[in-house]
């Protein structure tokens, strides 16, 4: 791909989602691409970049924007995050708030659900430990395609062994064939919504815990800094922050500081 | 260095959990079948043990229950890695006494995952 052309998208995935891709990532550009091609009838890629260079129909650039920012996730993904969600946050939560609160969650970049549906599972599996604690499980993510799949909360085989302990499994899920199906129960305690991080965020109201992992790390540190500032006005002077293994606000925003012996917890500063 | 018995009637399958599970840094022993893999385990008994379901001579549903049954037995964690995908094989393993359960076809991460969920790694 022509770095000109590479730049069409570039620019307006940036302005749309905030998103960088570099030219280094031209090939994930072309592969992620060739369904949108498709779906649209469009002969191939130089055609596409000629759309996109005109007036493009709103409908096209939403599809690419969805095909370039959804990312790969699975249930109880990396696993020290949910312990850490259990041992320390819920109990740091309760000693705030008291035993009888309501613990409201934020899956930032909930992708196909696993996230806030392996919360929904934690829930259940702690239920008698947090009997007085109400839970509001709110997740959110750009694309409007992935949050369909997230609310309908179906998963091949290879989904669900990805995480998700064999146990859980047969408690939570129903099969049809290779398809599982999470159960209502679960399903029921998650509030999808579309929503785009630059955004204004304030219409979410105050969260005790906001999940934002492995997602900031595709934007640029400035478009970085302004979501974790916006974040911080949305989280209790007592929440939580989680973010993935290889990301860090320091050095991007002061507004959260890192909760001392708890890699990826960060808490309002 | 924790060992691991694969069990399974193909080479090839043994071959290949074979690398994925000395990769996880376990010293790895193989048997053909549940005969096979019940004499191994009267010798030595592996602290886990990736197990076939069908299987010629003893499946792997009647090794389990046969381990679970002799002395020690209760020790190693079973992981079955089978193409019996559905609900109540899967259910009818944990009753047996399986710690975890891949549906075939696996890769390295979830052969990793799971051995990680039960505590081997």
């Amino acid at each position: 791909m022509k770095p000109q052309d590479f730049d069409v998208y570039k620019n307006m995935l940036y302005a749309k989602s905030g998103y960088v891709i570099t030219i280094d990532k031209a090939y994930l550009l072309e592969s992620r691409l060739a369904p949108v091609i498709k779906k649209h009838g469009i002969a191939n890629m130089d055609l596409l970049t000629m759309k996109m260079r005109s007036n493009p129909p709103t409908a096209l650039v939403d599809d690419i924007v969805d095909a370039m920012t959804t990312n790969e996730t699975m249930f109880f993904r990396d696993q020290k995050p949910f312990d850490k969600f259990r041992d320390v946050i819920v109990p740091g939560i309760i000693k705030a708030k008291g035993p009888n609160c309501t613990i409201r969650i934020w899956s930032a970049a909930c992708s196909s659900g696993q996230e806030p549906y392996t919360l929904g599972i934690m829930m259940k599996e702690n239920a008698l430990k947090w009997a007085g604690v109400k839970f509001e499980i709110i997740a959110t993510d750009l694309s409007r395609e992935i949050l369909d799949q997230a609310k309908a909360g179906k998963y091949s085989q290879f989904e669900v062994q990805r995480g998700m302990p064999i146990m859980m499994l047969v408690k939570y899920f129903t099969q049809t064939g290779e398809t599982w199906t999470i159960k209502d129960d679960i399903k029921n305690m998650v509030q999808f919504r579309q929503f785009n991080l630059l955004d204004p965020m304030e219409q979410f109201g105050t969260f005790d815990v906001i999940f934002c992992r492995n997602v900031l790390i595709y934007f640029d540190q400035q478009t970085k800094g302004k979501i974790l500032e916006k974040m911080a006005k949305r989280v209790h002077k007592h929440g939580y922050l989680l973010m993935g293994g290889a990301e860090t606000v320091l050095g991007i925003t002061q507004a959260f500081k890192p909760l001392e012996g708890e890699r990826g917890v960060y808490i309002p500063a | 260095m924790k060992s691991c018995l694969v069990v399974d009637d193909s080479r090839v399958v043994r071959k290949v959990a074979r690398r994925i599970i000395e990769d996880l840094g376990f010293s790895c022993d193989e048997a053909e079948d549940g005969v096979k893999a019940y004499e191994a385990c009267q010798k030595a008994m592996p602290d886990s043990i990736l197990l076939d379901w069908n299987m010629p001579n003893m499946s792997g549903i009647e090794f389990l229950e046969k381990l679970r049954a002799m002395p020690g037995g209760d020790a190693p964690k079973v992981v079955f890695c089978t193409t019996e995908n559905d609900m109540a094989f899967i259910q009818r393993a944990l009753m047996a006494g399986a710690n975890e359960y891949i549906m075939k076809p696996f890769d390295g991460e979830i052969v990793a995952t799971k051995f990680s969920q039960i505590g081997l790694l």
